[in-house]
C-alpha cells in the first residue's frame, strides 16, 4: 500500500536581520495511492514550499515526509515533478525531451521507445515527436512537461501551477487531459494552482492553506473530479454544488487576502 | 575636414535620391513595410542593403578621388606639375636694380626630367636660374647665387613678380607660394593641390597592385599566407587553450562556492587588465618567439571565456535542474545534459569576444615584436613609409577578423537553434 505521508512539517527561514519567516507550521497530510489533492491558497501560504519539500528540493525544519514508508531526504524519480513552464530542454526534440528520465537511469531506447510513443498518443501529439521545444506553443510545451514525467513512471507526481501560464481555452483542454492521464494512470497526485475554478474541478481532495504562517485552513472532499472524467467540464462548472463552493471557498479566500492587507496598513 | 564634410554630402545625396527612387517603385506589402510606427520600433529596422553598397562605394570614390586614382572619373584637383616660372627684382650694392627669371619644372617624384633650359641672352646683372622640384616638395633656392655681385653684401632680392618682398614674407607666384628666410634664400612650394601623396596614402589599385606583388613573392622572404597563418594559428591556439582551461573554470565558479570564492578575485582582478598591458612583461619571461605570444592570447581569452561560462551556468532556470534531478538524473548528467547545453549561447557570445580580443591582441603583440606575422608586415613595412603594405595589412586585418566574427556566428546558428526562443 503505497502512500505518502506528511508528518506535522513545519519550516522556518532565518533572515538575515536576526528575523524568521514561518512558511509552514505544523502541516500533516496522507495521501493514499492514486488520491488526487488540489492545493489552494492566497500567495505566501506556503504552497509551494510544501510542494518543494515533498519533492526532497528543500529540508524542511521540523517533521518529515515519508513515501511509502521511506524518508524523503532528495529529489527522486518517484516524485515526479510538472512546472508551470520552461523545465523542458530546448536543447532536446519532444521525443528526447519525453525519454530524459528513463535515458538517466540507462534504459535501453527499445525499451523505452515503445513507451514514449505510447505517452505521445496519450497526450495527443503523435506528429510531434521530431519537433524541437520551441517550436511548438504553450499547451502543446505542457503535454510535453507531462509525457516526461509519466514516462519515468513515478509514484507521485507533484505539479506546480502547471497551466498557470496557459489561456483560458487551452487550460479547459488541459483540465480534461489533467483527468484523463489521472484516471488512466491511478497516479499519486499533488496539483498547486491558484485558480478555484481549476482546484475544484481537479481536486478529489481540496486543501485551503492560509498564510502566515502557512498551514491547512480547510480540507474538502469532492465529487467533481469523478463527475469530470470524461466529460466536457464546462457542464460539471454548471452544476449548482459546484457553483457554491466555488462562492464559499473564493469568499474564504477574500477574507484571507483582507486580512494580510489589513495587516500591512496597520502602523508599525 | 573637407573629406568629413564631402562624406556627410554624399551620405545626404545618396539617402535623399533612395527615397525619390523608392517611392516611385512598386511596393511590397510585407508586414514591416505596412507599419505606419517605424520611428521607435527597433523590429521595424533593418538594414538597408542599397545603403550599405553605396557606402562602400563612396569609401572607395573618396579614397580614389583625393589619391588621384584610375579608378574613380573624378578627382580633386592634384599637386602642381609642370612648367612654370617667376621673375625677380634685385638691387645690388650700388642700389641698382635688375630683373631676371626664375624657370622651374615640376615632375613627379621618380620620374627622370631634365632641368628647364634657359633662354640664352642674359643681360644685366641678374641672371636667369633653373630649378627642379618634386610635386608635393619643395626647394630652398638662391637666386642671387649665379648673379654678377650676387654674393655682395648689400645685394638683395626685393620683389617677385613685381611684388615687394622682404625677409619672412610669403607672396604667391602663378603655380605655388613663395616665403623669402631670414637670410634672404627663397623658400618656392608649387601647389600641393588637394590630392594625397602616395607615402601618406596611396590610391586602391596600389594597394591592390601590392597585394599582388606579395601574395606572390611573399614580405621579408615571407609569404603573405605564412604570414597570415602564424597571426590566425596564434591566434587559434591561445583561444583555444584559453578554452579548454577557462570554460570549465567557470562551470566549476557556478557550481562550487568554494572555487566561486577561490578565483572571484583573481578573476575580478584580471578581467580588467587589457592583454596588451601584459606584452612586457611576456617578453621579459617568455621571449620574443611563439611561446611567449600563445600565453599571451591564452591569457586574454582565459578570463573571457571563464566569465561567459559562469554566466552560462547561473542563466539555467532552476527549474530545469529541478525537472532533471526529479526525472533522476545524477549529478554529472545534470551538469552534461542540462547546464553545459543551457550555457552555449552564453560560451558563443563570449567565443565571440574572446576572439575579437585576441586577434586585436596578436597584431599588438607582433607590432612589438616577431619575425613573421601580419602585426610584423605592417609596422615593419611603416618604417620603409611602404603606406601601400600598412593600408594593405590593416584590410587584411579587418577582413580576416570580420571572417572569423560570421563564422562563430555561423556556428552558433547551427548549434544553438534555439538560442532566443527558450
Amino acid at each position: 500500500m503505497g502512500n505518502l505521508v506528511i508528518d506535522d512539517l513545519s519550516m522556518r527561514f532565518d533572515l538575515p536581520n536576526d528575523g524568521s519567516v514561518q512558511a509552514l507550521k505544523n502541516v500533516s497530510l496522507e495521501l493514499a495511492k492514486g488520491e488526487l489533492l488540489a492545493v489552494l491558497g492566497p500567495s505566501g501560504c506556503g504552497k509551494t514550499t510544501l510542494l518543494n519539500i515533498v519533492a526532497g528540493f528543500l529540508a524542511p525544519t521540523d517533521g518529515k515526509v515519508t513515501l511509502n514508508g521511506k524518508t524523503v531526504t532528495g529529489p527522486g524519480p518517484e516524485r515526479g515533478m510538472v512546472f508551470q513552464q520552461g523545465a523542458l530542454f530546448e536543447w532536446m526534440n519532444v521525443r528526447r525531451n519525453i525519454s530524459f528520465g528513463p535515458d538517466m537511469a540507462g534504459r535501453p531506447s527499445s525499451e523505452t521507445g515503445p513507451v514514449v510513443e505510447n505517452l505521445l498518443r496519450t497526450v495527443g501529439l503523435q506528429d510531434f515527436g521530431d519537433k524541437m521545444i520551441y517550436e511548438l506553443s504553450g499547451g502543446m510545451q505542457q503535454r510535453v512537461a507531462l509525457a516526461r514525467c509519466l514516462a519515468n513512471d513515478p509514484d507521485v507526481i507533484l505539479m506546480d501551477e502547471p497551466l498557470g501560464a496557459l489561456d483560458a481555452l487551452t487550460r479547459e483542454k488541459m483540465q480534461g487531459l489533467v483527468l484523463k492521464l489521472w484516471k488512466e494512470t491511478g497516479k499519486t497526485i499533488i496539483l498547486i494552482t491558484h485558480s478555484v475554478e481549476e482546484a475544484l474541478l481537479l481536486g478529489e481532495r481540496l486543501l485551503v492553506m492560509a498564510p502566515r504562517p502557512g498551514r491547512i485552513h480547510k480540507e474538502y472532499r469532492l465529487p467533481f473530479a469523478e463527475m469530470g472524467v470524461g466529460r466536457d467540464l464546462r457542464s460539471v462548472k454548471k452544476e449548482r454544488e459546484f457553483a457554491e463552493r466555488r462562492e464559499e471557498i473564493l469568499g474564504m479566500i477574500w477574507d484571507m487576502e483582507e486580512e494580510i492587507m489589513g495587516r500591512q496598513e496597520e502602523p508599525a | 575636414m573637407i573629406v568629413l564634410l564631402l562624406y556627410v554630402a554624399i551620405f545626404a545625396l545618396a539617402f535623399v535620391a533612395y527615397r525619390f527612387w523608392e517611392r516611385k517603385r512598386h511596393h511590397l506589402h510585407d508586414f514591416a513595410s505596412l507599419k505606419t510606427v517605424t520611428f521607435g520600433d527597433e523590429s521595424a529596422v533593418s538594414p538597408n542593403r542599397f545603403a550599405s553598397v553605396v557606402s562602400i562605394i563612396a569609401l572607395f570614390a573618396i579614397w580614389g578621388a583625393f589619391t588621384g586614382s584610375a579608378i574613380t572619373p573624378l578627382h580633386v584637383p592634384g599637386p602642381f606639375v609642370g612648367d612654370s616660372s617667376f621673375a625677380y627684382t634685385a638691387r645690388n650694392a650700388a642700389g641698382e636694380t635688375d630683373e631676371a627669371t626664375v624657370y622651374m619644372r615640376v615632375y613627379r617624384v621618380g620620374e627622370d626630367v631634365p632641368l628647364p633650359e634657359l633662354p640664352a641672352d642674359q643681360a644685366g646683372f641678374a641672371m636667369d636660374d633653373a630649378l627642379k622640384i618634386g610635386a608635393w616638395r619643395s626647394v630652398l633656392a638662391r637666386p642671387n647665387e649665379n648673379d654678377t655681385g650676387g654674393e655682395e653684401d648689400g645685394y638683395s632680392v626685393i620683389a617677385i613678380d613685381g611684388q615687394p618682398i622682404a625677409p619672412g614674407d610669403t607672396l604667391r607666384f602663378a603655380d605655388g607660394e613663395i616665403t623669402m628666410t631670414s637670410k634672404g634664400s627663397l623658400s618656392i612650394k608649387p601647389d600641393k593641390g588637394w590630392q594625397m601623396e602616395p607615402i601618406w596614402l596611396p590610391a586602391p589599385e596600389a594597394v591592390v597592385a601590392r597585394l599582388g606583388e606579395i601574395a606572390s613573392e611573399g614580405y621579408k622572404n615571407v609569404s603573405l599566407w605564412e604570414h597570415l597563418g602564424y597571426s590566425l594559428g596564434r591566434v587559434i591556439g591561445g583561444f583555444v587553450i584559453g578554452s579548454i582551461l577557462g570554460i570549465p573554470l567557470g562551470y566549476a565558479m557556478g557550481l562550487s562556492n568554494w572555487f566561486r570564492g577561490w578565483f572571484d578575485p583573481i578573476v575580478e582582478f584580471m578581467r580588467p587588465v587589457p592583454p596588451l598591458a601584459l606584452i612586457p612583461l611576456i617578453i621579459i619571461w617568455f621571449g620574443i618567439g611563439e611561446e611567449g605570444k600563445i600565453i599571451l592570447l591564452f591569457l586574454a581569452a582565459l578570463w573571457i571565456m571563464t566569465i561567459a561560462a559562469r554566466a552560462g551556468v547561473s542563466g539555467v532556470r532552476i527549474s530545469k535542474v529541478h525537472a532533471a534531478y526529479s526525472l533522476g538524473a545524477s549529478k554529472w548528467q545534470i551538469l552534461w545534459h542540462v547546464i553545459v547545453p543551457n550555457s552555449l549561447p552564453e560560451i558563443f557570445t563570449g567565443a565571440r569576444v574572446a576572439m575579437g580580443v585576441c586577434w586585436g591582441t596578436v597584431v599588438a603583440a607582433e607590432l612589438v615584436a616577431a619575425d613573421r606575422g601580419l602585426g610584423m608586415m605592417i609596422v615593419n613595412a611603416s618604417k620603409f613609409q611602404l603606406t601601400d603594405i600598412v593600408i594593405l595589412g590593416i584590410i587584411l586585418i579587418g577582413i580576416i577578423g570580420y571572417g572569423i566574427d560570421i563564422l562563430i556566428r555561423m556556428a552558433e546558428k547551427w548549434l544553438v537553434p534555439w538560442k532566443g526562443r527558450g
